[in-house]
C-alpha cells in the first residue's frame, strides 16, 4: 500500500469494511406488512436500509443488527431473528 | 536602503509574499509584526484575511484549517503563545501544511520574563517544523520569502519557522533593502497545492493512524526534513541569484579557515561574535578564532557543522537554551555531529537567557576557555552557565 | 433518491447515536460542505486510515480546536474567491465542544464566521471510556462520576451551552434530537442557509455509555424530550423563537430505561434525587413552555 502524504483518505473507502459480520440478530422486512414510509432507513447508523421500489431493503454487508429499525417500525413489519437460524 | 525596525522588515516580507490568511494573537515581542499587518490590512495595502484569534492555540489552528482549504498562511509568535501552540505545531506538520511563522524568540516561565532567548523555539525542535535563525533584520525579513519557498515545495510540505531574537532584532532599527514585489511574485509563485479540501475531490485529512503505519507516517516527515536541507541550499541560492543577498545555505562560517577556536551560534550573536573575533585577530596575538553560523537548526545540518569543524582544535557553543538537567541543546546536537568524526574539543556555554547581554568579552572569555582547553588538551567542563552571578 | 454521504462500514457501535447524527446532518447539508471534526467517538469511528466514512470533504485536527480550524477554513474560501463552493460545518462531541473546545468555540462566534457548529451531546467523554463532562446530567453514573456508597453519581447539572452561545447575540441557535430526525434535518438546512455563526446542539444517545440495548437509541431520545430533560427549542439573536411541546412523561420513565441513573431507583435516598431530576424538568417546561 503506497501511503498518502499527510494520511488522507478517500471518501467512503469504510465501505472495504463490511460489518455485516458483527451482527448476532438479523433484520427481516415483511414486505407485505411495509408501507414504505421510511422510519428504519432514516434511523439506521449505518445508512445501509435503501428503497427499492416503494419498499425497502436491508444491506446486509454493512448491518451491525441493532435493531433500532425492528424497534421503530411503526407497523412492527420488521422482525429480529438470530443469524443463522 | 532605508531605516526601519526588524518587525516592520518582516512585516514587509510577509506582505510581499501575499498571504491569504493571517491569524494572530498578540504576544510581546512578536507584537510589531503582527500590528504592522493589520494596518497593512486596514489601509487596503494588503488584501490577507486577518483572524484576530482568542489565544495561539486557535492561531495556529486557523492557519490549519486555512491551509488545508489552500490558502497560504501566516503567523507569528514567540515563547508562552509558542508553548501554548506546542500540540497545535506537531498536528501543522503530521498533516503536511507548508504554514510559515515568525518566532520572535523570547525565554520562557518562570520566572516570568519578556526578553529574549530561543528557549521557546529550541523547545520545539522535534515537532516536524523546518527551523531557521535569523543574524539581523535583513537575514529575518529576507528568510520569510525563503521560508515559503521551502515549505511549499511539493518534496517538502513542511512548515517552516524563522527565528528572530526578540528585541534585540525585532525592535533595532537597520538599514534594509526590501524586495520588489514583481521579483518576489517571480520568486515565489502562488500556492497551488495538489490535495487540498474542496467538494471537487471531498478527500479525508487527520485521519486515526494505527500502530501498523505510524512509523512510517512519522518516517515520511522525517525524509522531507532531509530532504529539505538541500532545498534550503538551493533556495538560498535562488534568492542571491534574483535579490543578490545570501546568508549562508544551512551553515555560514566566518574566519574559519585557519582557526584552532570555532565559536558556533545561532541568531543575533552571531553579530556580535563575529565583531568580537575581528578584534581578537586584529590585536597582533595571533589568536585563529573563528565562527560557525547554524542557520538552520531543524534539519540539523549534521554533516555540514561536521566538516566545517574538521580542522578546529576546539568548537565552543553558546546557547540562548537549557535542557534543564543536561546542557544546551545545539551543544548536544554538535557534540553528537562530531562523535564519529574525532572531531575537535567541544565546550557548551549557556548564556543570553532571559535577555541578558552577550558582550564581545564573553565571547572572548569563552575563546580563551577553549584555547586553554586545546592547551590543556582536554575538556574541563562539556557545559557551563557564563557570566553566572551570586545565588 | 439523495445519496448516502456518510458511508457504511464505519466502526460505530451498533445503534450508535453520533452515526445517526453525522447521517442527518448530512442529508440536511448536501455535499456541498467542508467538515471539520474535533477529536472524539465520531471523528474515530469514521476516519481509521486508509479508510473514510466522510462522502464530503473532511478535516480532523485536534481535540479543542474544531471552530479554530473551522475558522481557517471559512476565511481560506472567502480569500480565495471560492466562498460559494461549500459550507462549513463543525460536528464535535460534548466534550470537545462545551468543556475542551468553548474557548475556541466563543472565539469563533465572537468573530462572527460562517460557519455551523454542531455539537452531538453525548453527555460524557464516550471515546475514552465514558467519563464525565461539563455536559454530563445531574444524577449520571459515569467512570469519574460514579455513583457510590456516598455518592449520587454526577452532582452538576448540565452546563448550559444553547445559553452561551445565545449570548454572543449570533444569528441562529438550535437543539434538536436524532429522535426527531425531520426536525434536525430541517434545523441544519436552516442553520447552513443563514450568514454568519450558527450553533446546533443534537441529543444524540449512546447505548453503550448510558447502559441501554441498541435497539432503543431513538426510544431514549425521544423520552428525554418528552420528560422534559432535553427542551427542544430555535432562537435568533438570544430570543426563544420556537419550541417543541410535549405531552410531558415523569422523569422516571427516561430514568429507568438506562444504566447510568440505576443507581437512583436502587439506592437509600435515591428519591430525593429522582424529585431534584423531575425539577429540572419542570423548570425546562416552565422556562421554555414546553407543556401541551
Amino acid at each position: 500500500m503506497k501511503l498518502s502524504i499527510g494520511a488522507m483518505a478517500e471518501p467512503g473507502s469504510t465501505r472495504t469494511n463490511k460489518t455485516g459480520s458483527w451482527r448476532t440478530f438479523k433484520p427481516i422486512i415483511n414486505v407485505e406488512a411495509c408501507i414504505g414510509c421510511g422510519t428504519c432507513s432514516m434511523f439506521c447508523p449505518e445508512g445501509t436500509i435503501c428503497k427499492v421500489a416503494d419498499k425497502y431493503a436491508i444491506d446486509y454487508d454493512y448491518c451491525k443488527g441493532c435493531g433500532i429499525c425492528a424497534h421503530e417500525c411503526p407497523v412492527k413489519a420488521i422482525e429480529m431473528v438470530l443469524e443463522g437460524e | 536602503m532605508e531605516i526601519m525596525e526588524g518587525s516592520l522588515a518582516v512585516a514587509e516580507a510577509v506582505k510581499a509574499c501575499r498571504p491569504n490568511v493571517i491569524a494572530a494573537y498578540p504576544i510581546t515581542p512578536q507584537t510589531h509584526i503582527v500590528e504592522e499587518i493589520a494596518r497593512m490590512v486596514a489601509d487596503g495595502e494588503l488584501a490577507s484575511e486577518y483572524v484576530r484569534v482568542e489565544s495561539e492555540h486557535s492561531a495556529m489552528s486557523v492557519c490549519i484549517g486555512a491551509s488545508a482549504t489552500g490558502a497560504r498562511t501566516y503567523t507569528a509568535t514567540t515563547s508562552q503563545g509558542m508553548a501554548l501552540m506546542h500540540e497545535v505545531l506537531f498536528n501543522a506538520a503530521g498533516l503536511r501544511l507548508p504554514i510559515v511563522m515568525t518566532a520572535a524568540n523570547r525565554s520562557l516561565s518562570a520566572p516570568i520574563n519578556i526578553w529574549n532567548d530561543q528557549q521557546d523555539a529550541v523547545s520545539e525542535r522535534d515537532s516536524g517544523w523546518i527551523q531557521l535563525y535569523a543574524e539581523d533584520t535583513q537575514e529575518a525579513s529576507d528568510m520569510t520569502i525563503q521560508a515559503y519557498k521551502i515549505a511549499e515545495d511539493r518534496d517538502i510540505l513542511l512548515p517552516v519557522m524563522v527565528g528572530m531574537d526578540g528585541f534585540i532584532l525585532t525592535h533595532v532599527h537597520e538599514p534594509v533593502e526590501l524586495c520588489p514585489q514583481e521579483k518576489v511574485d517571480d520568486f515565489l509563485p502562488s500556492y497551488d497545492p495538489d490535495h487540498y479540501l474542496t467538494p471537487k475531490n471531498p478527500l479525508s485529512f487527520g485521519t486515526i493512524v494505527y500502530p501498523s503505519t505510524y512509523t512510517e507516517f512519522r518516517y515520511m516527515i522525517h525524509e522531507a526534513m532531509k530532504r529539505a536541507e538541500r532545498k534550503i541550499i538551493d533556495v538560498a541560492s535562488d534568492f542571491r541569484d534574483k535579490f543578490g543577498r545570501h546568508y549562508g545555505g544551512l551553515i555560514d562560517t566566518y574566519e574559519a579557515e585557519d582557526a584552532e577556536v570555532l565559536i558556533m551560534a545561532m541568531g543575533s550573536v552571531i553579530g556580535t561574535a563575529k565583531d568580537a573575533i575581528d578584534e581578537l585577530r586584529a590585536d597582533g596575538k595571533g589568536e585563529k578564532v573563528g565562527l560557525v553560523k547554524v542557520r538552520c537548526y531543524r534539519p540539523f545540518p549534521a554533516e555540514a557543522i561536521a566538516e566545517a569543524v574538521k580542522s578546529a582544535k576546539a568548537i565552543a557553543v553558546l546557547d540562548k537554551n537549557i535542557s534543564l538537567g543536561y546542557e544546551g541543546a545545539l551543544h548536544t546536537d554538535v557534540k553528537s555531529a562530531l562523535y564519529k568524526e574525532n572531531g575537535p574539543l567541544a565546550l557548551g556555554f549557556i548564556l543570553g537567557l532571559g535577555g541578558r547581554d552577550i558582550t564581545k568579552n564573553t565571547i572572548k572569555n569563552i575563546a580563551e576557555k577553549a584555547q586553554k582547553a586545546i592547551k590543556s588538551g582536554r575538556v574541563e567542563k562539556d557545559s557551563e552557565f557564563v557570566d553566572l552571578g551570586a545565588l | 433518491m439523495q445519496e448516502e454521504l456518510f458511508a457504511p462500514g464505519h466502526r460505530g457501535c451498533a445503534g450508535c447515536g453520533a452515526a445517526i447524527a453525522a447521517r442527518l446532518i448530512l442529508k440536511g447539508s448536501g455535499k456541498d460542505v467542508i467538515i471539520v471534526s474535533p477529536t472524539g467517538c465520531l471523528e474515530v469511528v469514521s476516519s481509521p486510515y486508509p479508510e473514510s466514512a466522510w462522502k464530503v470533504p473532511w478535516i480532523h485536527s485536534l481535540f479543542e480546536n474544531a471552530a479554530a480550524v473551522a475558522s481557517g477554513v471559512e476565511v481560506a474560501l472567502k480569500s480565495l474567491g471560492r466562498k460559494d463552493e461549500a459550507k462549513v460545518i463543525a460536528i464535535g462531541g460534548d466534550g470537545a465542544t462545551i468543556d475542551i473546545g468553548i474557548g475556541a468555540l466563543s472565539g469563533m462566534l465572537e468573530r462572527g464566521h460562517d460557519v455551523t457548529y454542531i455539537c452531538y451531546d453525548n453527555e460524557a467523554y464516550m471515546n475514552t471510556g465514558i467519563q464525565r463532562s461539563s455536559s454530563t446530567p445531574y444524577g449520571a453514573s459515569t467512570t469519574t462520576s460514579p455513583a457510590g456508597k456516598v455518592s449520587f453519581g454526577e452532582n452538576r447539572p448540565k452546563k448550559n451551552l444553547p445559553a452561551i452561545a445565545a449570548a454572543h447575540g449570533i444569528p441562529y441557535v438550535a437543539t434538536a434530537s436524532i429522535a426527531y430526525p425531520k426536525d434536525v434535518i430541517k434545523k441544519v438546512k436552516k442553520a447552513i442557509s443563514i450568514e454568519g455563526p450558527k450553533y446546533l446542539q443534537i441529543h444524540a444517545p449512546c447505548c453503550t455509555g448510558w447502559g441501554f440495548d441498541g435497539s432503543k437509541t431513538i426510544e431514549i431520545g425521544r423520552l428525554a424530550v418528552e420528560t422534559g430533560l432535553f427542551p427542544i427549542y430555535e432562537s435568533t439573536e438570544g430570543k426563544v423563537t420556537s419550541v417543541k411541546k410535549v405531552k410531558r412523561k415523569p422523569v422516571e420513565e427516561y430514568l429507568k430505561a438506562q444504566r447510568r441513573f440505576k443507581h437512583l431507583f436502587e439506592s437509600e435516598g435515591g428519591e430525593g434525587e429522582l424529585k431534584k431530576i423531575q425539577d429540572i424538568a419542570d423548570a425546562n417546561a416552565k422556562q421554555f413552555g414546553l407543556d401541551l
